[in-house]
C-alpha cells in the first residue's frame, strides 16, 4: 500500500555493510525494490553492492532522498539506528533485528512524540518480517515469490506464519496488497491498530487477514477499533491455544501474564467485535475465501 | 531471567529498600552459624528455588533456636519442591536463606511491570498483601491501586506519595513507604527489569517498612550489557533440555505430551502445537528452530526432542523463505545419519523449492512419513502416535 511502500520508496540498508544486511539488500534489489544505498558509520564514501555508502542517515537522505531504511544493525544499537531514522526524516523504518531491550523500544517510541503526525516516521518491528506490496516493494526479508498480487492485506506478528498464509491464498488464487510484519516484541513500533486502520483507507485492500498469537493486549485494542471504525471485513487467526500460561513462546512478547491474552480470550473478543475467525491456522485461505465470497 | 528472593532482595536493598537481616547458607553447621551471627530470638528458613508459593509447599520453616535452624536446613537441603507454579517436577533446593523474623503488624503488596498497553511501567499496589497478585484481583479488586509511570522522568515523589497514603500507611511512615517504592521503580529501569513483585511489603510492629518476600525478572534481551544481573543466573533452576536449546540458539519450551515437534518461527510453532492439538494429540514441546532453519540448528534440535523420552512421534514442520527447502532437506537427510530416531517421523515442507526438497527426502531412503498442509501433518503424526 502506498502509504507505506511502493515502487517509489527509495530505501536505505542501515547496517548495509555487515553479512545479514548484504544478503537482504541483495535480496530486495532483486525482487525490484528501489535500494537507493546504505549506511554503515565509518564507511562513507565507499561502495558496496554498487550503491553508495553513507555514515550517517542524515548524509543518506540529503544525497538520495531516501525516505524508506530497514535496519540490519546488532540489537544493542538497534535503537540508537532507529532514532536516527527518525531524526533524518525516514518516512518508514522496519526493525528486522531480534532482541532488542524492550526498555530501549519504550526509549525510541518516547523519543518520536517530539515528531507532529504527518512528520513522524512509522516504525515497524522490531523482530519481524517486514513488509511487502506484491510487485512494487519488498522492504523486509520474506520469500517474495511466495506472494501473488492481490487485494488482501495480512498483518502478522509472526513471520512463517505470515508466509503460511500468503501460500495459503496463493493455492486459492487469491493475492495480497500488502502483508506486513509487525514482529514478536512485548512493544511493537506499529501495532495492528495501527496498521489495520492504515488498510481500511487503502483503496488496493479489500479484506484484512490479522494473524495474533498469546500474549499482550494488541489483538483485543485492533478488534475494538475495527468495530467502531471499520467497514471493511477483518479476518483473524490468534496461534497459541496449546500454549501454557507464564511461559514464553519464542517470541519475545508471546507470554500469557493477564486476563484476555490467551488464544481463546482473544478469539472470544473478537467474535464479539464481529471479526471472523480462522479456527485453526490450516484454513486461513479457506476463511479469507468464504468470506470474500459474501462481499 | 528469573533470579532468587536473596538476590532480589540484595538488590533492592542497594536501592535503598529495607530488608530483614539475612544470610545465604549451603549447610546445617553453616545455617547454625549464620542464625547466631544475625542474632535474636527467631528465625526463617526460606528455601531458595525459582518459585514463589513455596510456604504452601513447606518452604518456609520459623525456628526458634539455632538448632532448629540446622535441623530445617538439613530438611530442605537438596529436597525436590513442588509448588503450584514448578509443575509437577518440581525444583532443587541448594541454596537457603536464613533470616530474623519480622513483627508483622501489616502486610501489603507492591509489583511493577511493563504495561504493554501504554507502553509505561505500571506500579501496582494493595492493602492485601501475602495473597498472590491473581487471587487479589479477583477477591479484593477494590484494594488494587496503581500508578502509571512516564519512563521518560522516572516516578515522581508525589506519585510514590499518593501510593502510599492510598495504602493506608500513617503520615509518620508515609516518607519511608514512598523511598521503598521509588527504590524499586529505580532497580526496575535502571536494570532491564521486566518485573519486581515485593509480597509482602510489611509494616513491622517496630514501625518498620520491609521486603518480607520479592521476585524479579529480567529481560534476556538486555543481559548483554547486566553483567552483574546475568551472572546471578541459577541453571540448577531450568529445565536440563530448555538449557541445551537456549545454549544453542533454540527457543524450546518443554511441554506434557508426546509429540516433539521441530518447527521454524515461533508463531508457525504455536500453530502446528494447536493443529496437533486439534487433531487429537498432544505436544510434547514447542521448538522455534529459527526463521532460517540452517541446517546446523536442524542437527541440533533432533538431538534436543530424541532427548525427551516422553516423544513417541517427531513432527518436522519446515516453511523455507529465504532458505530453501532442498537445502532444508538436505539437513534433515545429513542429521539422521547422526542420530538414530526410533520413533514414527511426519515432515512437512513448504514454501521456496518444495518439490525438490520431498525428492531428496524420498530418495534418501530416510524412514518418514510426507505430509503435505498444516493440518495433513497433524493428522498423520497422531495417526502414527496411535499406530505406535
Amino acid at each position: 500500500m502506498t502509504v507505506l511502500v511502493d515502487k517509489n520508496s527509495k530505501i536505505i540498508i542501515q547496517g548495509f555493510t555487515g553479512k545479514m544486511g548484504s544478503f537482504h539488500a541483495d535480496e530486495m534489489i532483486k525482487y525490484g525494490s528501489n535500494v537507493v544505498g546504505g549506511v554503515t558509520p565509518g564507511k562513507g564514501g565507499s561502495k558496496h553492492l554498487d550503491l553508495p555508502v553513507f555514515n550517517t542517515v542524515k548524509d543518506a537522505v540529503n544525497e538520495t532522498g531516501a525516505d524508506a531504511s530497514i535496519l540490519f544493525v546488532p540489537p544493542a544499537f538497534a535503537a540508537d539506528s532507529a532514532m536516527e531514522a527518525a531524526d533524518a526524516g525516514i518516512k518508514i523504518c522496519v526493525a528486522i533485528v531480534d532482541g532488542i531491550p524492550s526498555h530501549d523500544m519504550i526509549r525510541i517510541k518516547r523519543y518520536m512524540r517530539r515528531y507532529t503526525k504527518s512528520s513522524k516516521m512509522t516504525l515497524v518491528g522490531p523482530n519481524c518480517a517486514g513488509i511487502i506490496s506484491p510487485g512494487k516493494s519488498m522492504l523486509g526479508i520474506m520469500p517474495g515469490h511466495i506472494y501473488k498480487e492481490g487485494r488482501i492485506g495480512i498483518i502478522s506478528r509472526s513471520g512463517t506464519l505470515g508466509y503460511e498464509a500468503a501460500q495459503q491464498l496463493k493455492n486459492l488464487n487469491i493475492g495480497v496488497s500488502t502483508s506486513v510484519g509487525i514482529g514478536g516484541d512485548p512493544i511493537n513500533g506499529s501495532s495492528f491498530r495501527d496498521i489495520i486502520e492504515k488498510f481500511e483507507t487503502d483503496d488496493e485492500t479489500d479484506a484484512i487477514l490479522m494473524i495474533g498469537e498469546i500474549g499482550g493486549p494488541q489483538e483485543v485494542a485492533a478488534g475494538e477499533f475495527a468495530k467502531e471504525n471499520m467497514k471493511k471485513p477483518v479476518i483473524a487467526y490468534i496461534a497459541g491455544l496449546t500454549a501454557p500460561k507464564g511461559r514464553v513462546m519464542g517470541h519475545a512478547g508471546a507470554i500469557v501474564s493477564a486476563y484476555g491474552e490467551s488464544a481463546i480470550e482473544k478469539v472470544e473478543i473478537l467474535k464479539e467485535c464481529g471479526i471472523t475467525i480462522s479456527k485453526n491456522p490450516s484454513v486461513m485461505g479457506d476463511t479469507v475465501k468464504s468470506v470474500l465470497e459474501k462481499i | 531471567m528469573d533470579i532468587h528472593e536473596y538476590q532480589a532482595k540484595k538488590i533492592l536493598s542497594n536501592f535503598g529498600v529495607t530488608i530483614p537481616r539475612g544470610g545465604i547458607v549451603y549447610s546445617p553447621e553453616n545455617a547454625e552459624n549464620k542464625a547466631r551471627e544475625i542474632g535474636g530470638s527467631r528465625w526463617v528458613v526460606k528455601a531458595q528455588i525459582h518459585s514463589g508459593a513455596r510456604g504452601k509447599a513447606g518452604g518456609i520453616i520459623v525456628c526458634n533456636t539455632p538448632l532448629e535452624v540446622a535441623q530445617a536446613t538439613d530438611k530442605l537441603l537438596g529436597k525436590k519442591l513442588v509448588t503450584n507454579q514448578t509443575g509437577p517436577e518440581g525444583k532443587i533446593v541448594n541454596r537457603i536463606y536464613i533470616e530474623e523474623a519480622t513483627d508483622i503488624e501489616k502486610e501489603l503488596y507492591l509489583g511493577l511491570v511493563f504495561d504493554r498497553s501504554s507502553e509505561s511501567i505500571m506500579v501496582v499496589a494493595s492493602t492485601e498483601g501475602g495473597m498472590s497478585v491473581e487471587e487479589i484481583s479477583k477477591e479484593k479488586p477494590e484494594t488494587i491501586i496503581r500508578s502509571k509511570i512516564e519512563v521518560a522522568v522516572g516516578m515522581q515523589n508525589f506519585q510514590a506519595r499518593e501510593l502510599a497514603f492510598g495504602l493506608g500507611i500513617e503520615p509518620d511512615l508515609i516518607r519511608r513507604a514512598s523511598d521503598t517504592i521509588i527504590g524499586c521503580y529505580k532497580a526496575f529501569s535502571e536494570l532491564d527489569a521486566t518485573m519486581v513483585e515485593v509480597n509482602p511489603l510489611v509494616i513491622s510492629k517496630q514501625k518498620q517498612i520491609l521486603a518480607l518476600d520479592c521476585k524479579m525478572s529480567f529481560d534476556n534481551n538486555a543481559m548483554f550489557r547486566r553483567s552483574q544481573v546475568s551472572e546471578l543466573r541459577d541453571k540448577t533452576q531450568e529445565d536440563s533440555k530448555e538449557i541445551f536449546a537456549s545454549d544453542r540458539g533454540l527457543n524450546y519450551v518443554s511441554l506434557d505430551g508426546n509429540i516433539g515437534n521441530i518447527i521454524n518461527g515461533a508463531g508457525l510453532a504455536m500453530a502446528s502445537m494447536d493443529m496437533i492439538k486439534l487433531a487429537g494429540g498432544a505436544p510434547a514441546n514447542f521448538l522455534d528452530v529459527g526463521g532460517g532453519a540452517t541446517p546446523e540448528k536442524i542437527v541440533k534440535a533432533f538431538k534436543l526432542v530424541t532427548m525427551d523420552e516422553k516423544v513417541k512421534v517427531i513432527l518436522v514442520n519446515i516453511f523455507a523463505g529465504i532458505n530453501r527447502c532442498d537445502w532444508v532437506a538436505e539437513g534433515i537427510v545429513d542429521a539422521l545419519k547422526k542420530i538414530e530416531i526410533k520413533v514414527p517421523l511426519v515432515i512437512r515442507l513448504a514454501g521456496t523449492n518444495v518439490e525438490k526438497g520431498n525428492i531428496i527426502l524420498k530418495e534418501s531412503k530416510i524412514n518418514y512419513i510426507e505430509a503435505n498442509t498444516l493440518e495433513d501433518a497433524a493428522n498423520k503424526a497422531v495417526a502414527a502416535l496411535n499406530k505406535s
